[in-house]
């Protein structure tokens, strides 16, 4: 059993196996992710009712929050492929690592832009101090170190583990960040969505909500697949099947 | 093995007596910074009383970071490095013994100086003891975390920034808690939780780091 899905593994992890299965995959992701933004986008901008507290800019939130959210997430996602590249070796998961980074930092600095566009109206000041925006500042930072590291490594091995094993370091802040939110007590509201025995948000608001945090998956999902096909596509470009590719095209 | 960490331990802190000034640069760079902030800002003691934690913390951060380059940088540049990785025994403990010695040789120094910076700041004398013990317990998670950094960028050309760019944000819940159990402790309240979560991430960083520094070093050698 357990050989049988090794096997499996390595073979789906061939960079020509990946290659071909991963086009057909991404109309899979892109599709969906492009139907349920335009849809969470419409339900989110124009029906869902205007906040009795913070009227027509909490809806902002629709971005910020999917976004925030992703900003995390992928980050995590970077650290496992990285450690599952580095404990089995496996090149593929490395270039997920690697070309999760850019999208993750992107959506780092749009939770950043929102959450200060948010806070002009709310606070007064397009930035405060408060805990989540500044963990946002330095998630921000720790995808820009790895970026940093990894692209000053001529070696295409040793910056795929260098950075990787900075990314498995650097998970450790994700608690801290997530934790940050009880230790400083300040300005930004409490967690809202995580109560699901009695939600503080109005239905009609949370299923836009969480329609835009499947998309950004999916978006994501398809961005990754797209940016590490073009990796395999580099780091292969000697292989015979990649020439036989481009000779097709 | 406890003997290959002892023989480390003393070979790095007498090959860094010999070259004496550059084993007192980092605590002159650490008093030199704190003296910029009365300069830049105001000399009443109002104002320094309230940055004081915030600036002493800030300045043994740097100065530990810009410290960091002699952890391993002579041994891998003399191929000592490669030795060390190539011995028998187990490289976390030789990592522990090069980071001890890096922390006796710039944290400790740091800690020592810090009354008489809390002095030049006004820091209250309540809050003497808590800078002293926070820093005590903080400055061993800098060597310990910078170890990581400094392994992975020692073979880059010009990995200083790197090097900072990739360990402060590493530095920051040190940084927060430190500082604030200075400040705490100015306003004459109980600093324990401050100095229980320290020695919590010191424990973390003593346990863990090491492997990840040792992890580190051998992806670095190799390229």
């Amino acid at each position: 059993m357990f050989k049988k899905i090794w096997g499996w593994i390595q073979r789906f992890s061939s960079p020509k196996h990946f290659y071909s299965i991963s086009g057909k995959l991404i109309p899979w992701f892109a599709v969906p992710a492009a139907l349920l933004g335009i849809y969470g986008l419409y339900m989110g901008l124009f029906v869902a009712p205007t906040d009795y507290q913070q009227g027509e800019s909490y809806r902002i939130i629709f971005i910020h929050v999917p976004a925030a959210w992703m900003s995390m997430f992928i980050y995590v996602v970077m650290a496992i492929s990285a450690a599952i590249g580095m404990i089995w070796q496996i090149k593929l998961a490395d270039m997920i690592a690697s070309a999760s980074a850019p999208i993750g930092a992107w959506f780092t600095f749009l939770a950043l832009v929102t959450g200060s566009l948010w806070g002009k109206p709310m606070w007064g000041a397009y930035w405060v101090w408060d805990a989540r925006l500044t963990s946002e500042l330095i998630l921000l930072f720790l995808y820009f170190g790895y970026m940093a590291l990894q692209s000053s490594i001529e070696d295409q091995r040793t910056a795929d583990k260098a950075s990787g094993l900075l990314a498995i370091v650097g998970v450790v802040n994700i608690p801290i960040i997530h934790y940050s939110v009880e230790w400083w007590n300040t300005l930004h509201q409490g967690a809202t969505v995580a109560k699901f025995d009695k939600p503080s948000m109005h239905i009609d608001m949370l299923i836009p909500l969480l329609v835009m945090a499947i998309a950004a998956k999916l978006f994501y999902a398809a961005i990754v697949l797209i940016r590490a096909r073009n990796e395999v596509l580099y780091r292969e470009r000697n292989r015979q099947w990649v020439r036989e590719l481009v000779e097709k095209l | 093995m406890l003997k290959a960490f002892y023989h480390l331990l003393v070979r790095d802190l007498r090959l860094a007596f010999r070259s004496r000034h550059e084993l007192a640069n980092p605590l002159i760079f650490f008093v030199l910074v704190v003296t910029l902030f009365p300069l830049a800002v105001a000399p009443s003691a109002e104002s320094l009383r309230v940055m004081a934690p915030g600036v002493i913390w800030v300045s043994a951060l740097l100065s530990v970071l810009l410290s960091l380059d002699r952890l391993f940088k002579q041994d891998y540049e003399d191929g000592s490095l490669d030795q060390l990785m190539l011995s028998p025994n187990p490289l976390v403990i030789l990592v522990l013994a090069k980071v001890g010695a890096h922390w006796l040789l710039t944290g400790l120094p740091l800690v020592l100086i810090a009354p008489l910076l809390g002095m030049f700041m006004y820091v209250p004398d309540e809050a003497i003891g808590a800078l002293i013990l926070s820093l005590l317990l903080g400055t061993p998670v800098l060597s310990l975390v910078g170890a990581i950094g400094v392994s992975l960028t020692v073979a880059v050309n010009r990995g200083g920034v790197l090097l900072s760019l990739i360990i402060l944000p590493l530095y920051i819940p040190v940084l927060i808690f430190g500082a604030n159990a200075v400040d705490v402790a100015s306003d004459g309240m109980s600093v324990r939780g401050q100095m229980l979560f320290l020695a919590a991430v010191l424990a973390l960083s003593v346990s863990l780091a090491p492997l990840a520094t040792a992890v580190a070093l051998r992806i670095t050698a190799s390229r």
